[in-house]
This record gives structure tokens, C-alpha cells and sequence, in this order.
């Protein structure tokens, strides 16, 4: 042990499994005798079910059964939403199969079980299915009219939430200045590389679940919950799990009854998703609509910030559905200072697919909101953007700085990072091109687009999530055990799906045990092997995670001084632990702690008192959440003829804390931009009125790729986090969460002479053309 | 998604693929598959028999044949892009060919494939079309030539009959004086074009004499710009060239869909146009 790890652009130690197709996917692994499932969907959007009949597919070669819903309905129980956010909350039953209403397109009716996949898609085409149409519910201000049709008994309103701080009334009262406007958050299709995938087994008294989820701890609870199985009987495992963006953050329909029909028919079963089905039935993400007051003075300082959102919750409540968009609640008044704040939120029951985390959840629709509206802001007042949120944001003296929205932002420095992106991105330079093209009256104007954020991470401390009626902590565990060899195994409860845990968790326990980073394994994701964790989402799993690690190292360090102060024949305060080895001061007695794993190991001789192991478990739950900042750039040429975007150029100075591995922040970074540009310029899960998905291939759900994406420029600023020992402020969702206000700021931006103030999103060319259309008549 | 069952064949001889084809009245040719895999991976088509015509010595190869070259129809795309007959001969052909989809579809999709498809998506049946190429059909009957502008019959539907194979498409070099350029307008570098334009332009002393233009998505087959053609005779570059591409939407019945509506394809094929015909002809 030499150098220091943290801090290093360790390659991942992941990767050349990953990239050489050694791994592990859900839909690799198999089982003797194993079943394949397959589910016949809802192709209406609301409907009663009159009649469905199975039993010719029961009869068809190779098939072993084939079920409705009706056939599960003593067993399949309601799947869980475990965060009702008000007392007004209105939960609807939701079974994993439709029994008697279908509610989206793609809501499961009947499955076939059959011996392999072939034969099971055939047979599918043999059930038949009478459906009784009930009128679609597809845009949300028309489910809130009076007459419209009911999603459910109860009505279309799932719930509704204020927050208030200050006298908005009073801010708004012969302000100078109000700027009022209304956005849309289209509703996106997280599309992870991986398909989903369950498989299911049991022995006749306990069941194994493998699944591609980011949530093998909250799934096993909820599976017992649920089904009613012991808890102890059921094993979660989530293999290798090719990305998630929250869409795994779920207790799924096809879980549950893949468990069921594994229990009910004594086999093994397993189910794929093709990617049609994934558009149709993975969780959607975003879809709001945002309208948003703000009240300034006349120099562009903020009185007051009103926001009301309409929030799409889709036919029913999944696991956090309700709580995505509160988690932006408390994030629109975002960097800045204010003397009022106000924040109301209404769910909306819809006929379509449920929405609930999705990159970013909550907290990029409140970035978007507040980064738009302060775009208006300078251009009402004719300032340029970057000077109307100097005038606003928190300086960095003034941190730690209780929001109006309550929140404790416990440091940043926004200058300093404004600054750096200012400067590589060569903001003047490209103001004065712009002025140049308006002048000339280029075709392709020049637009530039900047985003400030912070959000909240490390999601999230059990007490505040308490307040929030949460149904869980936030908490996360850490195991470490030294092998008589002196090699280390640290358990994690955090369940990565691409984003390298392997690796930075190696770093951080190679630093705080003073071992080889080589000689580190990581273990994560089978809840009979990391017998505790919350999982990963929400940028928590170094920020909480990883910190669990140092704890847990930090008490095998302690061990290990007591084992070494005994083999040494001092005492523990005389040895110094340096370099992986303890010390006695002022002489060349020593032990490395990899030696003195294999002494707890023989246990020939240890102190009075002390185990024969040197292993540890540690948790960790924070005070508080950490605040990544940033500032993102943009600059886009609009092409007037034709209405293309493009980006020319793309600057990103992000604050995330101590940084464990650059290269795994920069890779977080680039993935978390191109998904944002993805929302700002391509993607939009698209229903008709009558409620069916028009998006369900890759041909119509426009994903950009390499190709389509400019280098970007990235760089940071490090004001450690103060609320963990790490330091670490969590990267998996900022750039998603800058960058989609920063590309549309900067369409803005080009088209404003012409009289434009806003394109709806995604800004497709043909938006943009008509835009420009509606001003040129 | 999984298709429903279909028996596989796979002849030996172009001869024994058209009695394959001629014994099942629901046979589909198979070529790279790029197109017709994933209309049975969605049960869009149902054939009973898959006729692989891959390993057909006679559909193979790029073949410079003097006055025009002849292009086997399992000539892949990444073929066609990079054989010399075609970026001497029919540059335009190499130009469009390269802006198909992604490599790896390059190198599966094929040529023949792409024009039997007939979908007014691609970007090969409108390049065929402005080149006046001929498709060159077989069957148990014999062989049979089509010229491009009645091989295009509706969407997705070309006038080869049941049992006939598309062998190979002879595209006419273009004399001296001739300029080209394909212009495509999509949302992302993999997606199919909203609008593409075909131009082939002659010019001579600062005029263009003649110009061949097809559109690709502009209807449910693809279609020539008679109008901006015709008003392309004899024409000084500059503002009269202008006017012409005005035209180049009259007479089409573009697509709507989530991509773009109507109004905004024709508003597409006039600028895209006048894009294509500049840059064909060598103009700024
Ligand atoms: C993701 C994706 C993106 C694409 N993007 C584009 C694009 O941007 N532009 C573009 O032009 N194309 C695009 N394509 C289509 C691609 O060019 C296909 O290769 C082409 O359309 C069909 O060629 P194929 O050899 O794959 O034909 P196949 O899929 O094998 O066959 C297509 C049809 O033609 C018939 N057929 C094939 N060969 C013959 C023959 N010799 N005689 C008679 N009938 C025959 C088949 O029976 C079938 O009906 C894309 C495809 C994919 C999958």
C-alpha cells in the first residue's frame, strides 16, 4: 500500500467481464426444467373484463398452463405503495393481474406457461379475452373537470400537498415584476439496456427470486408483504443488472406472479421482456405539467416563488409514484434566495402506464421549472441570465443556509463554479458570434442555454423520511471480513446496476484498511449474501453506502489494534497504523493487518476477550442530505429553415464533493447529459386520446446516441460534503437534472428575437418550425 | 417479440429458390432481414415459408457493365457504398447508400432487399427512381425488367409477383457534366428520414439543363419532382433555382406521423430541395 486510492481514475474492475460477455444477466441464468411465461396484455385502455378464457392455449403443444387473473385472485394481493405523502392520499387496489378492470394498455389479463418461449407467444394468440369499453382518461386537466370519466370509484385526484413559507401574498403585492408560465414535463420511457427479467424457483419450502432490480432488499420485504410468504423464506437475488435509471426501483407485477406460478406449479419459471412490452409496462417517468409565478423587484431580485403541478400518477400508485414529484418540492426555489415560497401538488389518475422514479425523480422537473422561469426573468428585465442568478444564490459565505423551502444546504460555492463553466465555455466569445448571426440574419441562429442546480442526494436520512411518511429508512449497511489470507471481502447493502460500486467500494476500503486495492472483493446483491441494505437510487450509495464501508473498515481497524497491541506486547495507544501496518512508535516492531488476519484466523493465541475474526458490520444513516451544485452550458444552432437543433457545444462544472474515482464521476456525468438532451430534444412516450401507447418501438421513442451528441466539456469544483465523512455529495442524477433547462434555455435563447418565449419539449424540429410559423404569420 | 412459426429453406441456385418460392403461396424471400424480421417479430406478417437467398451466387457483387452498373440484389449496403463501379459510376447510390441506418445494419441489410421492400421510408427507392434505374426480376417464367418508375406500386408494395426474385438493379451512368447529391433529414443519426431528396443536376456554363430529383417519404411510394424538374431546364443557378425547388412538393401525398405532419414534409421537401440541387450543382 502506497499510494492513495481515493481520488484515482481506477479503471473498473467490472469491465472486462462486462465487456467480454461474461456476465451474469437475469435472462442467462436458467434452471433445470425451467418454465417461460409470458403475459397477454390489455389492448384497451379502460375496460371492464367480461370474459377471458384460456383454455384453448391450455391445450396447445408444449403449453403446462395458463391462468387470468380471476385464477389468482385469493392470492396475488395488492402491489405496494409504500410512501402515501398526504393524509388525502387515495391508494386504489392494484393487483399484479387485472381481474375485473383494465386500466392502461399493457395492464396484464392472462398468462401461458409453457416449456419454452415459442410455444408460449404462440398460445397467447388462443386465449380469448371480452372486453366491455369504459371511456379513456388521457389528459389530466380533463380528468379534474367536473363529468370527466373515473379512473377509479374514488375519482382521478390521488392526492394533493401544499407547502408554504413566508407572506407570498405580501411578495407578490405590487411587485414590479411577475413572470407567469406554464411548462410541460413530457411523460419519458426509462430505457435501460437490459430488458426486464424474473426467474423464480423454490425447493417446495423456500423461493428463490432472481431479478434485474435495483432493489433486491425493499423487493424481499415486499414480496413476503404481498404474497404472504415468510420473509425468511424468500432469497432475492439481483445478478448483473444492465442499468435501471429508476425503472427497476419497483415491486413489479411480473415479480410477484412469477413467484406465485413458481409456488403454484412446483417449477422453476421465467420471463422476459421484449422491449415493445418494456415501452408499454416499464414505469414512465416525469409527465407534469408546471405553473409557475415568480414576483421580482426591478433589479431581478426574487420575492416570491408560487408553483402549482398537476402530477400524471398513471392508472394506479406504484412504490413511489406519489412521492416523485414531492421530492421536487422542496427544490424549485433551488439555489436562490427568496421571501416566499409556495408549493402545491396534485396527483392525477389517468388510463395510462403508472409513472414513479425515473433519473433524477422530482428533482429535474423543479431544476427545469425554476431554470426556465428564470430565463424570463432576464429577458423581461433585458439582464443577461447568468448575472439574474448572481443576484439570487446563496453566496458561498453564507453557507450553512436554511431555504425558504426549510432545507439546510450545508455548502457550495455557485460562483466558483459559474466562473470555471464561464470561462471554458467562452461565454463571451459566443455572445458576440450571436450578435453576429442576428445581424446577418443567418438562417442557423446561435442560442446559449445555462442551467444552475442543486439538488438533494444520498437519499436519505430515516428521520426526514419519517417526516415524510415514508414507509422506510434510509439507512445502508456495510459488511467487511479480513480471509485468513489477508485478502477482504466488504458487503455492501447498495445493489449497483453500471454504475462500478466494485470499484469505488475497492477504493475506499483499499485507503481505510491500508490493503492492496487488488486484494479487495466487492459483494452486493443477494440478500442471503449482503443480508442487509436499502438498495440503490437517488445518488445515495457512496454518499450513505460508501460511508457504511468506512465505518465498517473503521472498526476492523480497531480489531485489529487490540489483536496487534497483544502480538506487539505494547499497548494500543503506542502503535500507529500506517500504511497498512501497525507500529510500535519509536521502534521497527511491526504487523500488517493482512498478517494480522491470519493470527484471528488460527486464533493460537488471542487477547482475553477477543473473537476469532477480524470482521465488522457497520451502518450508516446521515443527518442530513448532501447537495451536489452545478452550472451546464449550452450552446445550440437553430437551423429557421428547417427547425434542427443542434448542439454545438456543451460545458458542464459540477460540484459533487470528494471525488472517490474521476473516471467513474466523468462516465455518471456524460450518461446523466445525454439522458437530460434525451428529454430536451428526442423522447416522448406518446398516447392517443383513446388511450393507447404510440411509442412502443425504438423507431417511434427517439433515444439519441453517440452520434447524435457533441464531446462535452466537464469539469469541477470540490467543497466536500459536511454531512458524511467521505465528503461525497452523489453524481448519479446531476447531469440528467442540469442539463435538460440548459438545452431548452438555449433554444430559447436563439429564437427570442423572433418573439419566441417557449418550445415545448421534446423541441423537435417540427416544433421549432411551427413555432416559428405561428410568429412569421 | 417472438415470431409465429415458418418453415426455413435455403436453394442452392436461383432456379430452385423460385420453385421454393412458387410451392407456398405465403413464401417470403428472405435477404438481410433487417426489414422483414422485425415485421414477424411484431406478428405484422405472418409467411409460412422463409426463402434465404443469401448464399445465391447470382445476386451477389457490384458489376461495372460499361454503360451501366449492375448491382446484385444481396449487395449489401456497406458493399454498394464502398465499390468503385458504384462511387464512379452512380456516386449518387454510394451517397444515400452511406447515410442508411448504422453500420452493423450495413453490413446485414441489402440492396435488392431495400427496393423489395418498397417502403418510401428507405432511402434507396427514391435514389433508384431519380436514376431511371431497372430492376431486373426472375422467376420459374424467366426474367422479366422493370423500370423504376412502375417497379413502386403503394406502400410497401412493389410489382414484383409471387414467385418472382429480385436479381440485380441496373443503374444508367450519367455523361459528363453531372452533379449529385442525397439530402436527409432526420431526428437522430440512426433514425429513417422524415423527407430525404435525390438530385441529380446537369450543369453547363453556370445553368443547369436538366435536373432528376426523387423524394423519399413523401408519399406512399416514392416520387419525382416533376414540377421542380421541369422548371429546372435551362435554368441560370440562383433565384430561378429557388423557384423551382418551390414546387418540389406538388403533387405528393406525404405521411403523417409522430415524426411530422404533412404540411411540415412539404414544407421540408421545398428546402431540403433547393439544398440538395445546390450543392448537386456545385453552387454555394
Ligand atoms: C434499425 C433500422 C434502421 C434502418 N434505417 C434505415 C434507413 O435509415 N434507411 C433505409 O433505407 N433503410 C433503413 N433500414 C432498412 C435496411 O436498409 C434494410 O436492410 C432494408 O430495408 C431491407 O433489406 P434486407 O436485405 O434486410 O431485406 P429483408 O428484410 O430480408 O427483406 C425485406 C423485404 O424484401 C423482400 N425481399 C428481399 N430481397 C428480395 C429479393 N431479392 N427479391 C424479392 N424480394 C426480396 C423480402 O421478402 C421482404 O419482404 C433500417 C433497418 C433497421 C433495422
Amino acid at each position: 500500500m502506497t499510494t492513495q486510492e481515493v481520488g484515482r481514475p481506477r479503471r473498473r474492475k467490472e469491465d472486462a467481464r462486462l465487456l467480454t460477455g461474461r456476465t451474469q444477466w437475469t435472462d442467462n441464468l436458467t434452471r433445470p426444467g425451467v418454465l417461460h411465461v409470458m403475459f397477454l396484455r390489455s389492448p384497451m385502455a379502460h375496460a371492464r373484463i367480461e370474459r377471458v378464457d384460456v383454455s384453448a392455449a391450455r391445450g396447445l403443444p408444449g403449453v403446462v398452463a395458463a391462468f387470468s387473473g380471476r385464477d389468482f385472485a385469493g392470492e396475488q394481493g395488492s402491489l405496494p405503495c409504500a410512501w402515501p405523502v398526504s393524509e388525502d392520499i387515495v391508494i386504489p387496489d392494484h393487483p399484479p393481474m387485472a381481474v375485473d378492470e383494465v386500466r392502461y394498455v399493457g395492464e396484464a389479463v392472462a398468462c401461458v406457461i409453457a416449456t419454452d418461449r415459442y410455444r408460449a407467444a404462440d398460445a397467447l394468440d388462443a386465449i380469448e379475452v371480452d372486453y366491455e369499453p369504459l371511456p379513456a382518461v388521457v389528459d389530466m386537466n380533463e380528468a379534474l373537470s367536473p363529468g370527466s370519466p373515473k379512473v377509479h370509484e374514488a375519482g382521478n385526484k390521488a392526492f394533493s400537498a401544499t407547502i408554504t413559507s413566508g407572506d407570498l401574498d405580501a411578495a407578490f403585492r405590487d411587485a414590479p415584476v411577475v413572470i407567469d408560465r406554464t411548462y410541460v414535463q413530457q411523460r419519458l420511457i426509462p430505457t435501460a439496456m437490459e430488458p426486464r427479467a424474473v426467474m423464480a424457483d423454490t425447493d417446495g419450502e423456500s423461493f428463490t427470486v432472481w431479478s434485474s432490480t435495483q432493489i433486491p432488499h425493499v423487493l424481499r420485504v415486499m414480496l413476503a408483504v404481498v404474497t404472504g410468504i415468510p420473509e425468511h423464506r424468500i432469497r432475492v437475488i439481483a445478478p448483473d443488472v444492465g442499468g435501471g435509471f429508476g425503472s427497476k426501483l419497483q415491486v413489479t407485477a411480473e415479480e410477484v406472479l412469477c413467484l406465485l406460478l413458481a409456488r403454484r406449479l412446483g417449477r422453476p419459471v421465467k420471463w422476459t421482456e421484449s422491449r415493445s412490452e418494456g415501452n408499454l409496462t416499464v414505469h414512465h417517468g416525469r409527465d407534469q405539467i408546471q405553473h409557475i409565478r415568480l414576483a421580482a423587484d426591478a433589479d431581478g431580485r426574487i420575492r416570491g416563488l408560487q408553483v402549482s403541478l398537476l402530477a400524471d400518477m398513471g392508472a394506479y400508485l406504484m412504490l413511489v409514484t406519489p412521492g416523485i414529484p414531492m421530492l421536487g418540492a422542496s427544490l424549485f426555489n433551488s439555489i436562490y434566495k427568496m421571501d416566499a415560497y409556495e408549493f402545491n401538488c396534485t396527483g392525477v389518475f389517468t388510463t395510462k402506464m403508472p409513472t414513479d422514479a425515473y433519473r433524477g425523480a422530482g428533482r429535474p422537473e423543479a431544476t427545469f421549472g425554476i431554470e426556465r422561469t428564470m430565463d424570463e426573468l432576464a429577458a423581461e428585465l433585458d439582464l443577461d441570465p447568468i448575472e439574474v442568478r448572481r443576484r439570487n444564490w446563496i453566496r458561498h459565505e453564507e453557507f450553512p443556509y436554511t431555504t425558504i423551502a426549510g432545507l439546510t444546504y450545508d455548502s457550495g460555492n455557485y460562483e466558483a463554479a459559474t466562473d470555471k463553466a464561464l470561462s471554458l465555455f467562452g461565454y463571451d466569445k459566443l455572445r458576440a458570434e450571436q450578435a453576429d448571426r442576428r445581424d446577418r440574419r443567418d438562417p442557423v441562429q446561435l442560442g446559449i442555454g445555462v442551467s444552475t442546480y442543486t439538488e438533494m442526494c444520498g437519499l436519505a436520512p430515516s428521520r426526514m423520511l419519517g417526516e415524510a411518511n415514508y414507509g422506510a429508512g434510509g439507512w445502508e449497511h456495510a459488511s467487511v471480513r479480513m480471509l485468513p489470507t489477508g485478502k477482504v471481502e466488504v458487503i455492501t447493502g447498495t445493489s449497483p446496476h453500471g454504475q462500478g460500486h466494485v470499484t469505488s467500494w475497492s477504493q475506499i476500503a483499499a485507503d481505510a484498511l491500508g490493503v492492496p486495492f487488488e486484494d479487495i472483493t466487492v459483494l452486493h446483491g443477494d440478500t442471503a449474501v449482503a443480508h442487509k441494505g436499502m438498495d440503490t437510487y437517488g445518488s445515495r450509495s457512496l454518499v450513505i453506502g460508501g460511508v457504511a464501508v468506512v465505518k465498517a473498515c473503521d472498526k476492523v481497524r480497531e480489531k485489529a489494534r487490540k489483536l496487534a497491541a497483544h502480538v506487539l506486547e505494547c499497548s494500543p495507544d503506542d502503535l500507529d497504523f500506517e500504511a497498512g501496518a501497525f507500529k510500535v512508535r519509536g521502534t521497527d516492531q511491526s504487523r500488517t493487518i493482512q498478517e494480522l488476519a491470519y493470527a484471528a484466523f488460527t486464533a493460537h493465541d488471542l487477547p482475553d476477550g477477543v473473537e476469532a475474526r477480524l470482521d465488522s458490520d457497520a451502518t450508516f444513516d446521515p443527518d442530513n442530505y448532501s447537495f451536489p451544485h452545478g452550472t451546464h452550458l449550452c450552446a445550440v444552432e437553430v437551423d429557421t429553415e428547417t427547425g434542427m437543433v443542434k448542439i454545438r457545444s456543451y460545458v458542464a462544472v459540477d460540484d459533487v464533493g470528494t471525488v472517490i474515482n474521476p473516471l467513474i464521476v466523468e462516465g455518471q456525468v456524460h450518461g446523466g447529459i445525454a439522458q437530460g438532451i434525451a428529454q430536451a430534444l428526442f423522447e416522448e412516450a406518446v398516447y392517443d386520446a383513446d388511450g393507447n401507447l404510440l411509442t412502443t418501438t425504438m423507431a417511434d421513442y427517439l433515444l439519441p446516441s453517440a452520434a447524435d451528441l457533441p464531446s462535452f466539456t466537464l469539469d469541477r469544483t470540490e467543497t466536500p460534503a459536511t454531512s458524511n465523512p467521505l465528503g461525497a455529495k452523489g453524481v448519479g442524477e446531476a447531469g440528467t437534472i442540469a442539463s435538460t433547462p440548459a438545452v431548452v434555455n438555449a433554444i430559447v435563447d436563439a429564437l427570442r428575437p423572433h418573439g419566441i418565449d417557449d418550445v415545448r419539449m421534446p423541441c423537435t424540429p417540427e416544433r421549432v418550425w411551427r413555432a416559428l410559423e405561428g410568429v412569421r404569420r | 417479440m417472438i415470431p409465429a412459426q415458418f418453415d426455413y429453406e435455403r436453394p442452392s441456385s436461383l432456379a430452385e429458390a423460385c420453385e421454393a418460392l412458387a410451392a407456398d403461396d405465403e413464401a417470403k424471400v428472405l435477404a438481410g432481414g433487417q426489414s422483414l424480421l422485425p415485421l414477424l417479430r411484431l406478428r405484422l406478417a405472418y409467411p409460412t415459408t422463409l426463402v434465404d437467398v443469401g448464399r445465391l451466387e447470382e445476386l451477389q457483387g457490384v458489376h461495372d457493365r460499361g454503360d451501366h452498373v449492375f448491382i446484385g440484389a444481396m449487395a449489401t449496403h456497406d458493399e454498394v457504398m464502398r465499390s468503385p463501379a458504384v462511387t464512379s459510376g452512380c456516386p449518387l447510390v454510394a451517397m444515400a447508400t452511406s447515410q442508411v441506418a448504422d453500420p452493423a445494419i450495413r453490413h446485414r441489410g441489402t440492396f435488392g432487399g431495400s427496393l423489395a421492400h418498397a417502403d418510401p421510408a428507405g432511402d434507396l427507392p427514391a435514389v433508384v427512381l431519380a436514376l431511371d434505374g431497372v430492376l431486373v426480376a426472375r422467376s420459374a417464367e424467366g426474367e422479366r425488367e422493370i423500370p423504376a418508375a412502375e417497379f413502386f406500386v403503394d406502400y410497401l408494395e412493389s410489382s414484383l409477383a409471387q414467385g418472382e426474385i429480385l436479381a440485380g438493379v441496373k443503374i444508367p451512368k450519367l455523361g459528363e457534366g453531372w452533379g449529385f447529391h442525397y439530402e436527409k433529414f432526420h431526428r437522430t443519426a440512426q433514425s429513417w428520414a422524415t423527407v430525404g431528396v435525390a438530385a441529380a443536376v446537369h450543369r453547363s456554363n453556370g445553368t443547369i439543363t436538366e435536373a432528376r430529383i426523387g423524394l423519399t417519404n413523401m408519399g406512399p411510394t416514392p416520387v419525382r419532382a416533376r414540377a421542380t424538374e421541369e422548371s429546372l431546364r435551362d435554368v441560370e443557378l440562383g433565384e430561378q433555382v429557388r423557384r423551382a425547388c418551390e414546387q418540389a412538393a406538388d403533387g405528393t401525398s406525404p405521411p403523417s406521423d409522430l415524426h411530422a405532419q404533412p404540411d411540415y414534409r412539404r414544407h421540408l421537401a421545398r428546402v431540403l430541395t433547393h439544398r440538395a440541387v445546390r450543392t448537386a450543382s456545385g453552387s454555394p
